[in-house]
Parts: C-alpha cells; structure tokens; sequence
C-alpha cells in the first residue's frame, strides 16, 4: 500500500482518473442537456459506438484527428436529430427506443468496422498540451495541466452547460420545457424545437465523447464503449441534472477506475482478485444512486412526450 | 353497476380495434427493419435476396436447422417472458444479460457441487438454481426502485457489470477447471458438467433438447399468471396506474419488487439452460456478457415487444427472432456479411416498433372521439391516456 502514496504514482494515477473521466463527462453533459429539456436518452452508448467508429474511419483516411473529433460530432448529430424524430415527433416510449438506437448501433459499428476496416491499425495518439505558467506549479502540474485538448475541451465544458441552463433565455426555455412544457407552450416557448436542439446537442456530445474514448484507446474494436453510455446517463441521475454534479460524478467514476488499475499494476491488488476489484465503480454508482435518487427531483416532464391538450 | 358492465363492453370492442392494429403494427415494422436490411445489403455489395435467402434456408430449412432455431429460441423466449411481467409493472428490466450470468454461474456452481444425484433431481435443482440467482439479481433492483425510487434502467445496467466481472472472477478462480492448464495458463471455465446433469436432447441428430419444451411450459405459466391470478392483476393495476393501485390498496412496492424478481428469475433460468444445453456442457467465459449470452438479454426485449407484451406471442417472436440470428450466422458464412446486421435490425426492429405505437395510439384517439359523438348515455369513454395496456401495448 505504502507502494501507492508516492507522489509518481499519486500523480499518474490522478492523471489517468481524470482522463478516464473525459469520455463519461462529455457524454453526461450532453445528456443533462436533454434531460433538462424532458427527454431521455438512452442510446447514447449506441451513439458513442458509431461516433467512436466515425472517428476512427477519418482518423485511418485522413490522419487528422481534428477531423476524427468532427466526425464523431458528426455522427452524433445525424443519430441525434433520429433520435428527436423517435421520441419528440413519434412520442415514443424513451426507454425502450433508447435501447433499440442502442442495439442498432452496437451490430452496425461491428459492421461496418468488419466490412470496411481490413487490417485494424492503431491512430496517432494526440498530444498532451501543457498549459502555460500552471504547468510549472510543481506535483499538481501533472495531474491537471497536461492533458489532451479534449480533455481540457469536457471540463471547460461543465461551466459553460452550466451557464447556458442558468443564464441564458435559452436555458430557461429548456428548464419550462422540462418541467411544464405547456405552461411553456402557452407562452410562445416551442416545445419540439427546444427538445430537437438539446437532443442534437446532446448527441453530439455524445459522438465527441465516443470519438474521445476512441482517440485515448487508439484503436477501435467491437463494444468499445462497455456501457460507458449508459455509466454517463446514470451519472446524470448521480449528479442531480446539474452539471457541476455530473462532473463529480464522473471524475469519482474515472479516479476509482484509475485508483483500480494502478492497484492492480503495483500488485495491491492481487491478480486473481482483479476482476472483482473491477465491479468497484458499478457498485460504487448503484450506491450512490441509492443515497441521492430521494434527495433530489428529476425534471418533472422527464421522459414524457408533450401532447398539446393532452 | 350496468354502466361499467356497458363500460367493460365498450373496452372490449376497443380491444378488437388496437388488436388488429397491432397486426398491422407490428409485421410492418419488421417489414421495415428488414427492407433497410436489404439496402444496407446492397451497399455491402451483395444481393439482399440471396443473403435472405441464405438466412431463411440456415434458420429453417430442414430439422437441424429448426432444432437450432428452437434452441436458440430458448434464451429468448425466457427473458421475453420475463420482460413481459416486468413491462406489464411499467419496470423496465435492462438486466437480463447480467441476471442470465448470475443464474448460468449458480446452475453451473450446483451441478459442480453435487454430481453424485441422479439426473432429473439434478436437472430440476440446477434450473431452480439459476432461477434463484437471476431472481436475486432481478430483486435488487426491484426493490431499489419500488422502496428508494432509484431508475431501475440504470441500477439494471450497473449490475450487468458487476455480473460480468463477477462471472469472469469466478469462471478464472473459484469455479475454474485446473485440469486444463495450458501455455497461457488456465482457461477461465469450469469443468465438464456431470452428464446427468445435461439437458437431454428430444430428437436425435439435432440440438432441440427439453429446454424448449420447459421454456414454452413456462410461458404458458406466465400468461396464466399474468391474467389468471390475483397476483397478475396486481401487476398490471400497478402498471397502468401506481396511484390507482395505491388507492385500492395493493401493496404497490412488494408487487413491484416480485415483477422484477420473476423477471430476474426468468433470465436466470435462461442461463442455467444456456449451460446446461450448451453443446460444451461447461460453462465459459471470454470476458464479456456477450461472450455467454449472446445478447439474449437485449434481444429478448425486442422479442416481448414483438410478441405484444404477451407471454403467448412471445413463443412465436422468440422463434422468428432466433430464425433471425441463426439464419444470420448461415448468411454470414454464404454471403460474408457479418451476423451484426441481425443486432442492427433488432434495433431498428425495436425503434420502429415504439414509433408506430404513437400512429395507433392516434387512430385510438380518434376512435374516441368519434364515439364521444354518438348518443350513448352511460358510457363514459376511457381517456386515451389510462386505456394503455392491453395485449397489443408497451408500458407508458
């Protein structure tokens, strides 16, 4: 154990967590965005997978992993704007699509990585980018300070969701529609256009958040997500649809993967325990949701359609 | 009293309505599914109708092939069934794959632990094992959702990966096979079952087993269960409205906590008859769900929809949709496409199913509306909203 506090190992491990975090707080935030508005989303898994394999196609062909994290944003707005049609337009059950766009995309990504992708090469990593003047502030430097800009780009993201649900007209907008869409209604407030953007919002966020997870596993193989889709929609739930929550919720996520792996490498953790070890941030999050599901109130219209009159 | 007996009737002729539209509904979305199959098929490069009809000869062409669309059928049809009494409580069981491993790991650990019983007692033990420890898996989250309001699609997911690393630490440690050590070191499964133990095939030359014939037993046990017994009708009052159910006194959290146990304890069933009627005989693991179940857990939602949310229909769905995936796995070999394509259909095959359900519930609106308008005093339309469960819908 004493192996463990070392300030080397302290740091990588901290490091890592907070990379781990990326992919799930990309993904959470993007859903916050739809749950705010009402809808659920449950394909994002499905949604990571496609925009993972996206990213992955353009970074084989184009060896830019800009246009990589594109179109994982791509792929992700085109699942979106699906996804809007089924459960704004058609008012369909969320629950049971979000599995449905899920299944979908899990054979199709396989698919197409079969039929499209012959021999799998592993992609440019991308660089870690020091950030001026605080890189120099010793030990924390490099458990913050040098990451990959995507990583950078999620956690400058949890302000911004923030500020864009608190303090603009457009959040407030989204916050009526999650909780009384027809008092939003009678106010001019277009219920289907809001829920559209924050759908497509979201999934972007989710195709960037499967083109993150991508681009740090350098590879792409079937099932690569492992439910990380459905860990991020959960850690909505944890963090109260509120950003700054969803953010402590997947860097608890990320840093108790991270805390894992490196017991696992340093032998803490002995190996024929290591697959029991592993179902620690599951059960950690079922725990958590145990404790926090009373305590706080989901967006009242949360996974109804809107039927005016209805 | 007359006028809910008139109220009673009017529902049942509403019934026959959504019933035939649900005729139309469902094959039509399969019909769908399948035509995006093809073109998907033929932006592959081959052509669609020699892929299907290389699926439709690998899943039923001849008796081997239907034993094993029959076998496969089996997985499905129990974790339809079971999705059925969870869907019918308004619960939405996403754990199946999880509950399946949990039930595949106590049937395996039981037939392990005595392989000296004659095989019906221990056939009859190992399935009353895996349905004990799918229903276990099932209760947690049940009960988390009916007494701490936690969403049970989440805490279902979470426990399918607790049960996969669960399933791996103990197929690799505890429960391993140490006789068949290799370069690699050991492969993670158990040892071969006891041969009583093993589910006796019905007809020889093909895998058809009693699993099949104990899985339609058990659907047909349900649907009694289900609108036969008070027990039933609990789950469905509480399904259709938690307030109203509250109101007539039926213990709204015990019967949901027992919705999704049965619905664990079906899953677990099918992963004891996975083991039990694999042709391995053993139970293995290549670290993943997928790996064991085969995405029965999933695609067992998609064959409960399919079948209208009735345990009866169900036998018919998971029969078509194990046609699916067997005939995929021949249409693989016949025209390269990989078998993924049949996981993307079901997909679509369970979006389409969900977005027609908002056409019929319009044409039910209608159907409201216009006999709001003629003069039948007494008779008090049911509103579109609370008429949500029958035979022909999912929960709302």
């Amino acid at each position: 154990m004493s192996q463990f506090f070392t300030s080397a190992i302290l740091t990588t491990t901290v490091a890592a967590g907070i990379q781990l975090a990326a992919p799930f707080l990309l993904a959470a935030l993007g859903e916050t965005m739809g749950q705010r508005s009402g809808v659920i989303n449950l394909g994002v898994d499905g949604i990571m997978l496609l925009g993972a394999f996206g990213a992955y196609y353009t970074a084989l062909h184009t060896h830019s992993l800009l246009l990589a994290a594109l179109a994982g944003c791509g792929v992700g707005a085109l699942l979106g704007l699906v996804t809007a049609v089924v459960s704004v337009s058609l008012k369909a059950e969320q629950g049971i699509s979000g599995i449905g766009v899920y299944l979908f995309a899990l054979g199709f990504s396989d698919l197409l990585f079969l039929k499209l992708v012959g021999t799998p090469l592993p992609i440019n990593q991308l660089p870690a980018v020091k950030i001026p003047l605080l890189d120099r502030i010793p030990t924390v430097n490099g458990m913050f300070f040098e990451h990959s800009v995507l990583v950078y780009l999620a956690f400058v993201l949890v302000p911004v969701v923030a500020f864009v649900l608190n303090r603009t007209t457009y959040g407030l907008n989204i916050r009526a529609v999650g909780e009384n869409p027809a008092a939003a209604d009678s106010l001019g407030v277009s219920v289907t256009l809001i829920r559209y953007s924050t759908v497509i919002v979201g999934s972007t966020l989710a195709g960037l958040a499967g083109a993150t997870l991508l681009i740090e596993t350098g590879i792409f193989q079937e099932n690569l997500t492992q439910s990380a889709g459905f860990i991020a929609v959960a850690l909505v739930y944890f963090g109260a649809w509120r950003p700054v929550g969803v953010m402590a919720g997947a860097l608890l996520y990320g840093l108790t993967e991270a805390v894992i792996l490196s017991w696992k490498g340093l032998g803490i953790i002995p190996l024929s325990l290591s697959d029991l070890a592993s179902t620690a941030p599951a059960v950690i999050t079922v725990l958590a949701l145990l404790t926090t599901a009373r305590r706080f109130r989901q967006p009242a219209a949360l996974g109804r359609p809107y039927e005016r009159g209805g | 009293m007359s006028s809910q007996s008139l109220g009673l009737a009017a529902a049942r002729r509403l019934d026959r309505r959504r019933f035939l539209l649900s005729w139309f509904a469902l094959p039509s979305s399969a019909l769908a599914a399948l035509l995006v199959g093809a073109v998907m098929l033929a932006a592959l490069g081959t052509n669609p109708l020699t892929g299907y009809r290389a699926l439709l000869s690998g899943a039923f062409g001849g008796s081997y092939a239907l034993g094993s669309t029959a076998v496969k059928a089996v997985p499905l049809l129990l974790v339809g069934v079971g999705i059925c009494i969870a869907f019918r409580a308004n619960v939405f069981n996403i754990g199946g794959e999880g509950q399946i491993a949990m039930g595949g790991l106590a049937g395996a650990a039981t037939a392990l632990a005595l392989p000296g019983l004659p095989g019906p007692v221990l056939i009859f033990l190992v399935l009353v094992a895996g349905a004990v420890a799918g229903g276990f898996w099932g209760a947690i989250p049940g009960a988390f959702k009916a007494y701490f309001s936690v969403n049970e699609i989440l805490s279902t997911i979470m426990l399918n990966l607790v049960a996969v690393q669960l399933m791996n630490y103990l197929l690799a440690g505890p429960m391993v096979d140490r006789s068949s050590g290799s370069v690699g070191g050991l492969i993670p499964q158990t040892r071969l079952l006891p041969k009583q133990s093993w589910l006796p095939i019905l007809v020889s030359g093909t895998q058809l087993h009693l699993g099949v014939v104990i899985a339609v037993l058990v659907a047909i046990g349900v649907y009694v269960l289900l609108w036969r017994t008070s027990f039933g009708f609990r789950v469905r009052a509480v399904g259709l409205s938690r307030e109203a159910a509250t109101y007539a006194g039926i213990p709204v959290r015990r019967t949901i906590t027992l919705a999704m146990t049965l619905s664990g304890a079906m899953c677990g069933l099918a992963g004891s008859m996975l083991v039990f009627g694999s042709i391995s005989h053993r139970m293995v693991t290549d670290g993943s769900l997928t790996g064991f179940t085969g995405s029965a857990g999933f695609n067992g939602i998609v064959v409960a929809l399919f079948g209208a949310l009735n345990p009866l229909w169900t036998i018919l769905s998971a029969f078509i949709f194990a046609g699916l995936l067997v005939g995929g796995s021949a249409m693989q070999v016949a025209t390269n496409v990989p078998a993924d394509l049949i996981v993307a259909l079901n997909g679509l095959v369970v979006v389409f199913v969900v977005s027609l359900e908002y056409v019929r519930r319009r044409a039910r609106t209608f159907d409201v509306a216009d006999r709001h308008r003629t003069p039948r005093s007494g008779v008090t339309a049911p509103e579109p909203a609370s008429a949500d469960a029958d035979a022909g819908e999912g929960p709302t």
